[in-house]
């Protein structure tokens, strides 16, 4: 280990998770925006739109993050369509995640059962009321065990977003093992920064998890 | 209406070609798959184990293999260890590799959950019987396990498709490089390949993956 260069590298490491961190986050955003929207079209059943997300979800689901960002970067110019390879980057991370997300918050609100709508309905709620108040509160914290698990996929899909020149973590690691050749040190400094960004979501998503069980959902 | 650049894959053998990089893709994810099966079901019932070490280094493992992205354990294994061992590796032994130990983590924790789902008595009643605990497993066990396993672990393997695209960065010709291959080849004649060309891997993941997943949907439902 030569820790002059560890040392000298830090700085680039920083900088790329830092980016990494950000358009992470900036895409899971997104991603739980279009989730919530496709997630609530699946479940209150409107015709046309529906079969729209259905397809969606089966075309975002079985095409790899990578082919969909070549496509978005290398491809949709062609087309007319110039966009910065950081929102190629975040519009794919968006356009993968969404349907992850949308499942999740699906099974969420398809456990909630129809006796608690009834309930909500000879109560006399309103729709938007017995969405506010009955369903989706319940169906939020069923639905959060997934919804981690997916924050940690999308956080890990980032790591191709070298493939588009982002200078993220991978760009920088091979970056840096091209120009000093000091694989082991990169690499390890890879892993570290990874474990840096990954464990605490894990960790978070462990706990939560195990309180989910003790409060009787998600088991 | 632009040009799209489809053109481009009827010249020549250019779509023959894009289907042979696929093709590639495809088997080192089902040749890897193959070799995560058997070692996947161990890990599966190790896992089931109380030994606390046995535990705690199957949890250590998994853990490790799960958090990391595939394209660092690409690159650990490509990069990382053809430098500290000094050996030298082809980019698909190193992808045979990363997707043996992570299919098989994946393999081992769809096992060991598959293993828990199957009633206690189940077990007891085999003691019961006086089956040692190898027959156990061979003849209660492992067959009620194998239906639900079945559908599971195709799924695994079109995600093991998907994450096929990665190799492209550790230097496999697979088929995102044949496609960028054609681009280049034909950045003259039809500056708009990139399009099709990309369009067209991208169908290609679609129509294979979503038909694989939509078997292991078939199988679930059947099955359940």
């Amino acid at each position: 280990m030569d820790f002059v260069y560890i040392e000298r590298v830090l700085p680039l490491y920083k900088r790329a998770a830092v980016l990494t961190v950000r358009l992470g986050i900036e895409g899971t955003l997104l991603a739980i925006v279009i989730g919530l929207f496709c997630a609530l079209i699946l479940y209150e059943k409107i015709p046309i739109l529906r079969q729209f997300v259905m397809f969606y979800i089966e075309l975002s689901r079985n095409t790899p993050l990578l082919v969909q960002l070549f496509f978005i970067y290398y491809g949709l110019p062609k087309t007319g369509i110039m966009l910065t390879p950081e929102i190629c980057g975040v519009a794919g991370l968006a356009f993968l995640g969404g349907s992850y997300m949308a499942e999740a918050f699906r099974s969420g609100l398809e456990s909630v059962e129809d006796i608690q709508r009834e309930c909500a309905y000879s109560l006399g709620m309103n729709k938007v009321q017995i969405m506010r108040y009955v369903v989706l509160p319940q169906a939020v914290s069923t639905s959060i065990p997934a919804f981690l698990a997916n924050i940690i996929f999308l956080l890990k899909e980032t790591s191709v977003f070298s493939a588009i020149s982002l200078m993220d973590l991978m760009f920088t690691a091979k970056d840096l093992i091209g120009l000093y050749y000091k694989t082991s040190e990169s690499l390890v400094l890879l892993v570290v920064f990874y474990l840096m960004i990954l464990l605490p979501v894990s960790i978070i998503g462990t706990v939560v998890e195990r309180r989910m069980q003790y409060a009787g959902f998600g088991a | 209406m632009p040009d799209l650049g489809l053109e481009v894959l009827q010249k020549g053998s250019n779509f023959i070609r894009l289907i042979e990089g696929f093709w590639v893709a495809v088997e080192i994810s089902l040749f890897s798959i193959a070799i995560s099966i058997p070692l996947g079901v161990f890990l599966g019932i190790l896992m089931t184990r109380k030994n606390k070490l046995i535990r705690f280094l199957t949890k250590f493992y998994l853990d490790f293999i799960r958090i990391m992205p595939q394209l660092v354990l690409l690159f650990l294994v490509f990069f990382g260890t053809t430098r500290s061992m000094g050996w030298n590796l082809s980019g698909e032994m190193a992808a045979v590799i990363v997707f043996v130990l992570w299919g098989t983590a994946e393999m081992g924790d769809l096992v060991r959950s598959a293993l828990l789902s199957i009633p206690r008595h189940q077990y007891e009643s085999s003691v019961a019987l006086g089956f040692s605990r190898i027959q156990t497993y061979f003849y209660i066990i492992l067959p009620q396990t194998l239906r639900r396993l079945i559908p599971v672990s195709i799924n695994l393997i079109t995600r093991m498709i998907k994450t096929t695209s990665l190799i492209l960065m550790i230097g496999v010709v697979e088929v995102l490089k044949v496609g960028q291959q054609i681009i280049e080849a034909n950045r003259m004649t039809s500056p708009n390949a990139a399009f099709g060309i990309f369009f067209v891997i991208f169908i290609l993941y679609f129509v294979i993956c979503w038909s694989v997943s939509m078997i292991a949907r078939y199988l679930e439902r059947k099955w359940s």
